[in-house]
């Protein structure tokens, strides 16, 4: 556990923050799982905060000029920079508070991005700004391809998915990779804290942003966010496709603290991946052959997950003995 | 005063940032700019600067750290040249656009390709129009002085936009010259400590960079415009204060010999004190010969350069980069544009040359200036031309 985290409190359902980062009356699209993930992830994070946005849905939705959503400080440069922009603001406060020129005070800097935003085009930027330990929460909004340009695939698309560029044809079956995995190569760079959260179990969301928050150093948030628009999906289903997600183990969520995995919603007995894929019109092309395919990839790797979590706790236990 | 002490002008750019109480410095390195930020980490690490010094993966991240830490209301530096400063061009153009006050230094290098670590201007004209105020220095004293005067004038609460301090690759970044270096209480006494208009504050929540829809788009860059159009009064009025506390007079246009010239010959940065020679010589050999030199690029100082070409006969203009396919170099078409419309226009002839590094020598100057009489006599000349190409 890290040393910041000594005092950390849960959120409870009656226990949540009132106070709102993220103002109504933006506009997203109905049903949008994104710009709920974020509320959610904001609210446990507070209001003192500074926001560094790349270009992207949210960016759009929350800052069409002269209106604006955000109760926070907010800027927005440009699309693959979120990560450099925040790392900036920070140095920036640091260099003024040290040379007395604002008040001294820690102040959340965010910076967030999609999965466009992070996975492909802002991976180096948010390489480098782990590398240099800023004391900053970047959050990635993984709808898994680029929404807001029109559903086109990234890297984070699933196996299979229908985009507007990686459509099934007479031969291809649709996006033809399967999906990057952002969390496990921000985890590599050993910063203190690396979690997976979903809308769907929403104090678990917000405990991990609040605890992203508390901790010095850079902290990285992977959120699963259901996009009804590019997934043709139901918008009244984007919760329960999010707690499916979890439930199948296609979204498994766990935290990396100091390098140590943690489940943190084990699965026992995992939903087949049939029922996930057959909600939403973007895998409706799919046979039975492929659909095996991915529930095979997806229970390999969930298996892999499960080790290194197993790893952690072997790794701690002979020390507890020692001591003792 | 101060006392001149010989030195490298790379590490005179780096004391200038440092003088100026620079907060955070954020770059990449490249040639030949590399010896500047060596010396200000340096600088951090003996606690001679105290600066948040930002080793960045990319330039392009540079600009953006630049950019976010302006907006948090630090004073910002960085410095970058040629393929750098392209991988920074997405982000230049928002820097003005949000209103940070960034200063950076391009030690001006040739674009590849073929790959060139060398001096043109090839890499600064490609931004001409991303809405920073641009200087060119000619010498060393002048490049400390234009840093120390780009702070002062982008942090002013009339300007607020990012200005780039040009200075030759090696030509000039490497070389070693006697400057007077002003010390950071010197500067105190020209250059206050930077008051942000609008910050990123916690307590006071601001939106910085918005969707700028079709309704607001033209309004936004319109202001820019405005803006920097604007920025010449106050760019005059900081180099007079400096004039009057240091001693040393900076104009926008700078004039040698140009009295009873029929011939101005017009340059850009360091290559201007080999014109000089040249002048001198070709005046010695009785050829009326003046030279004209732009300090001020952005904003263009239209009013100065008319008033200093009034009653020229011939310009000949010295462009250190090409524009494919176009109309001359990029100083030839401002200048011919600069003075359509004029009641008495001089004829104006193109020339191109020093690009990659390849020396401007006092014999092409000669060249240049004895083919802009030639075409003048004749009434025409081409539209622009290469000079110093080995043909075999």
């Amino acid at each position: 556990m890290d040393a910041a985290l000594k005092n950390f409190k849960k959120f409870t359902p009656k226990s949540l923050p009132k106070a709102e980062v993220l103002a109504q009356g933006h506009r997203a699209c109905q049903g949008c799982g994104e710009v709920l993930a974020l509320r959610m992830a904001l609210k446990a994070m507070g209001k003192n905060m500074i926001v560094a946005s790349a270009t992207g849905c949210m960016e759009i939705i929350t800052s069409p000029y002269p209106q604006t959503a955000w109760e926070v400080p907010w800027i927005h440069v440009a699309f693959e920079n979120a990560a450099a922009v925040a790392s900036g603001v920070e140095a920036g406060r640091k260099a003024l508070m040290r040379k007395g020129r604002i008040p001294k005070q820690r102040t959340t800097i965010v910076a967030m991005a999609g999965d466009g935003g992070t996975a492909d085009i802002g991976l180096q930027a948010l390489s480098g700004a782990l590398e240099r330990g800023h004391d900053f929460v970047y959050i990635c909004l993984d709808n898994e391809a680029y929404m807001n340009t029109g559903v086109q695939r990234s890297s984070s698309t699933p196996y299979g998915a229908m985009t507007t560029t990686s459509p099934p044809g007479k031969v291809r079956i649709g996006q033809d990779t399967w999906k990057k995995n952002v969390a496990a190569i921000v985890a590599a760079h050993a910063i203190p804290y690396v979690a997976t959260a979903s809308p769907a179990y929403y104090t678990d969301l917000m405990n991990k942003a609040k605890k992203a928050a508390m901790i010095k150093g850079p902290a990285y948030l992977h959120v699963y966010s259901p996009c009804p628009t590019g997934w043709r999906l139901a918008p009244e289903r984007a919760v329960e496709i999010s707690r499916i997600a979890v439930q199948t183990n296609i979204f498994p969520l766990y935290e990396v603290v100091n390098g140590q995995y943690i489940l943190t919603k084990k699965i026992k007995k995992p939903k087949p991946v049939e029922g996930y894929l057959k909600l939403q019109g973007r895998f409706r092309h799919l046979d039975k052959k492929t659909i095996q395919e991915i529930q095979e990839r997806v229970d390999r790797e969930y298996e892999a997950l499960v080790q290194k979590a197993a790893l952690s706790e072997v790794e701690e236990e002979p020390g507890e003995e020692a001591e003792k | 005063m101060p006392e001149r002490v010989g030195i490298e002008v790379s590490l005179a750019a780096s004391e200038a940032a440092c003088a100026a109480d620079t907060d955070v410095v954020a770059a990449y390195p490249i040639t030949p700019q590399t010896h500047i930020v060596e010396h200000l980490s340096e600088l951090v690490a003996d606690g001679k600067l105290d600066a948040e010094f930002v080793p960045v993966e990319s330039e392009h991240s540079a600009m953006s750290v630049c950019v976010g830490s302006s907006a948090a209301g630090a004073r910002t530096f960085t410095a970058t040249s040629a393929q750098g400063l392209a991988l920074m061009h997405e982000i230049l153009f928002i820097a003005p656009a949000l209103r940070t006050p960034i200063v950076m230094v391009v030690a001006n290098r040739a674009m590849s390709g073929p790959i060139s670590i060398w001096n043109d201007h090839s890499d600064v004209m490609a931004e001409r129009d991303v809405g920073w105020i641009q200087t060119f220095a000619e010498n060393g004293q002048e490049v400390f002085d234009l840093i120390i005067h780009a702070f002062r004038v982008a942090e002013d609460k009339d300007v607020l936009l990012p200005v780039m301090v040009n200075l030759d690759g090696f030509n000039l970044s490497h070389v070693i010259e006697p400057i007077e270096m002003l010390s950071a209480s010197e500067v105190k006494r020209y250059l206050k400590p930077y008051k942000p208009q609008m910050v990123l504050d916690p307590k006071r929540p601001v939106t910085m960079g918005p969707v700028g829809v079709p309704e607001i788009y033209t309004e936004a860059r319109k202001q820019i415009e405005e803006v920097l159009k604007g920025s010449k009064r106050v760019i005059l009025k900081a180099w007079k204060e400096f004039a009057n506390l240091y001693g040393r007079t900076y104009k926008p246009i700078e004039c040698y010999r140009t009295k009873g010239a029929e011939v101005v010959l017009m340059t850009m940065g360091s290559v201007t004190e080999t014109a000089m020679t040249a002048i001198d010589k070709m005046w010695d050999k009785g050829v009326r010969v003046g030279l004209m030199r732009f300090r001020l690029w952005r904003p263009f100082p239209l009013e100065e350069f008319r008033r200093a070409v009034r009653g020229v006969k011939v310009l000949a203009v010295l462009d250190r980069a090409i524009s494919y396919g176009g109309l001359g170099g990029p100083v030839l078409t401002e200048v011919r544009s600069a003075l359509y419309g004029t009641f008495e226009q001089p004829q104006v002839f193109g020339f191109v040359a020093g690009l990659g590094g390849r020396d401007i020598t006092i014999d092409m100057f000669e060249e240049i200036v004895k083919k802009a009489i030639r075409y003048a006599k004749r009434g025409k000349g081409p539209t622009y031309e290469l000079i110093g190409v080995r043909e075999k």
